[in-house]
């Protein structure tokens, strides 16, 4: 079963919750794998402290022009829809960091004058920690090409087990390609305004994927009502409500595991998992 | 010119919050939320909308079912995975490829290699820009579409009109409240800019971020400011990123503790400033004023 925590906004606490999730479902004997698909801000490996025993670059592959062949026909320009390269009179011109490795302009060119060489953005570390498996991607700074690193994360993806993938905040491209083909996407949302109003955002992404989804609301208090009230409304399961408690974020803000300090945590995640199931099946 | 961009790398370290603050705090400039993708500045601003606009962020190939042989090239060319076979035709359901409109980048390698011409890239609504008005002073900002592509085009647009209105207004001031991470859309709204100011949580989750993003701003030779927020959470990691800002040559310019006023500042649709006196205010007030400073020393 693959299970991807994400959030509209950020700092809702996904990590927390994913990270205990995985370590809680260890404990159980379930084999799991943890793939920290936050490239950006990749965090997973501070709670988990894996023992990195591999590490792989990611490259993708960008034009390169000879420049002895290319007869300035132009034809690259006109097809890539990225202004990736661009013939401008006797120079063809490229932009490694606008390109999307569509292989669009090698294909195009009547003169086989491009070629597609490797650019590396990032790398693809994994190794045990404890009885979790664990993945992770990390951007290289400087680079802004996400999805294809969150690609290659992906392909650590257990055949049998539980996969839990930690999603970054927002709404676009990488956390479409972080919840794609998984079974449940667990939407971590916050009881304030903005928690609210990134959650219908988030909600909104899901929708068009059509995978099913569900809500943990965490740092619970009084004010949670109105998000209880959109779920509600919107039909949309909330499985875990995890009560504010200055204990989780101080632990939390020592890289530490929140079922190591708060006892009850551990049996909040196993519930929680229930309930995922249930919902998965549904 | 000023272009304050405030960024964090981990997100929700407080960066709306603090730009809501600062839209109350400093004179005479033009507001960027640069978040396109979660907006949320304007909970808090309450702008008026005066004009509004569409973002096509890009395009989107669709194929036509009566006019595809069904060979399959598309699929083996696209590069995104966009392309999902449904079964060969029948009588009553012509169509056998299709594409996901979600994975597709529009790259229109599709349309090129198809014998059949089968394929047509359109143009994609993903989104829309408004220039507003608030009682802070003028608002640029946008929202993606959800599972929207191409933000970082759509920043790039977000902070260009709101330069454009500093300069017809003659206001020398733009503050950008920046999305989190270090890809597309933070690069896009950090390159060019006079200055970064990161909010960094006292977490070791916020340190290890903290220290990307500031890779990111060395990268593009952007000076940098740090804001602690949160502090009090845990004053061993915030001494910490204090002395790494030191060893970095990077000036913090505050500590705001961990206040709860800042979620009930939401909830009211006010900045914690406006809350009225205390002394998380009198900190933020400080940050500004320092972070101004700072600002206006450079050229």
């Amino acid at each position: 079963m693959r299970i991807a925590i994400a959030s509209g906004k950020g700092g809702t606490g996904k990590t927390i919750v994913a990270t205990n999730l995985a370590v809680a479902l260890a404990q159980d004997d379930h084999p799991v794998t943890f793939l920290d698909c936050d490239v950006e801000a990749p965090n997973g490996h501070i709670f988990l402290k894996p023992e990195i025993t591999h590490c792989e670059t990611v490259s993708v592959p960008v034009p390169e022009v000879n420049e002895t062949l290319c007869t300035r026909c132009g034809r690259c320009g006109e097809f890539c829809q990225y202004s990736a390269i661009v013939c401008l009179g006797d120079a063809v011109l490229t932009f490694p960091d606008l390109c999307h490795s569509c292989g669009g302009c090698s294909l195009v060119c009547p003169d086989g004058a491009i070629r597609e060489v490797p650019r590396v953005v990032g790398e693809v570390e994994w190794g045990p920690a404890g009885a979790v498996r664990f993945v992770q991607g990390r951007l290289r700074i400087g680079q802004a090409r996400v999805p294809p690193l969150i690609r290659a994360v992906k392909k650590h993806l257990p055949q049998t087990g539980i996969a839990i993938l930690d999603a970054p905040p927002g709404t676009s491209c990488p956390v479409v390609e972080t919840i794609r083909d998984t079974d449940l996407v667990l939407l971590v949302a916050e009881p304030t305004p903005f928690g609210l109003h990134d959650l219908r955002l988030a909600v909104e992404t899901v929708r068009q994927t059509r995978l099913p989804h569900a809500v943990v609301i965490n740092r619970a208090g009084p004010s949670g009502g109105d998000v209880r009230r959109y779920c509600d409304r919107a039909g949309i399961p909330i499985l875990l409500e995890i009560p504010e408690d200055r204990r989780i974020a101080e632990t939390y803000s020592r890289g530490e595991l929140a079922i190591r300090a708060v006892p009850a945590y551990a049996g909040w995640m196993r519930a929680l998992f229930e309930n995922v199931r249930h919902e998965a099946l549904v | 010119m000023k272009e304050l961009v405030v960024l964090s790398g981990k997100g929700g370290t407080g960066k709306t919050s603090l730009v809501a603050c600062l839209a109350a705090l400093a004179d005479g400039k033009v507001l960027a939320d640069c978040d396109v993708d979660a907006a949320d500045l304007h909970l808090v601003l309450a702008p008026r909308v005066l004009h509004r606009e569409v973002f096509r962020g890009g395009k989107q190939a669709y194929i036509a079912a009566d006019r595809c042989a069904a060979c399959g090239e598309c699929a083996v060319y696209c590069r995104f995975d966009a392309v999902r076979f449904d079964g060969p035709a029948t009588e009553v359901v012509g169509k056998t490829y299709r594409v996901d409109p979600i994975a597709c980048e529009g790259c229109g390698v599709c349309v090129h290699v198809c014998p059949a011409q089968a394929v047509e890239l359109a143009p994609a609504a993903s989104g829309e820009w408004y220039v507003s008005e608030t009682r802070h002073g003028p608002l640029v900002h946008a929202r993606l579409g959800p599972a929207g592509e191409n933000s970082g085009k759509l920043v790039t647009i977000v902070r260009n009109r709101a330069k454009a209105i500093a300069e017809a207004r003659s206001l020398d001031l733009v503050i950008v409240d920046g999305a989190p991470g270090i890809g597309c859309p933070v690069i896009a709204s950090m390159a060019g800019a006079s200055m970064v100011l990161s909010v960094a949580e006292a977490t070791l989750s916020g340190k290890h971020d903290l220290e990307r993003l500031a890779g990111l701003a060395a990268h593009f030779k952007i000076p940098m400011l740090v804001c602690i927020n949160k502090a009090d959470l845990n004053a061993e990691v915030a001494a910490a990123i204090g002395e790494w800002c030191q060893r970095h040559k990077i000036q913090v310019v505050g500590s705001i503790p961990y206040d709860r006023r800042f979620t009930e500042a939401q909830v009211q649709g006010k900045s914690l400033v406006e809350l009225g006196d205390g002394a998380t205010a009198r900190t933020v007030r400080e940050v500004w004023r320092n972070t101004r400073t700072l600002l206006e020393g450079r050229r």
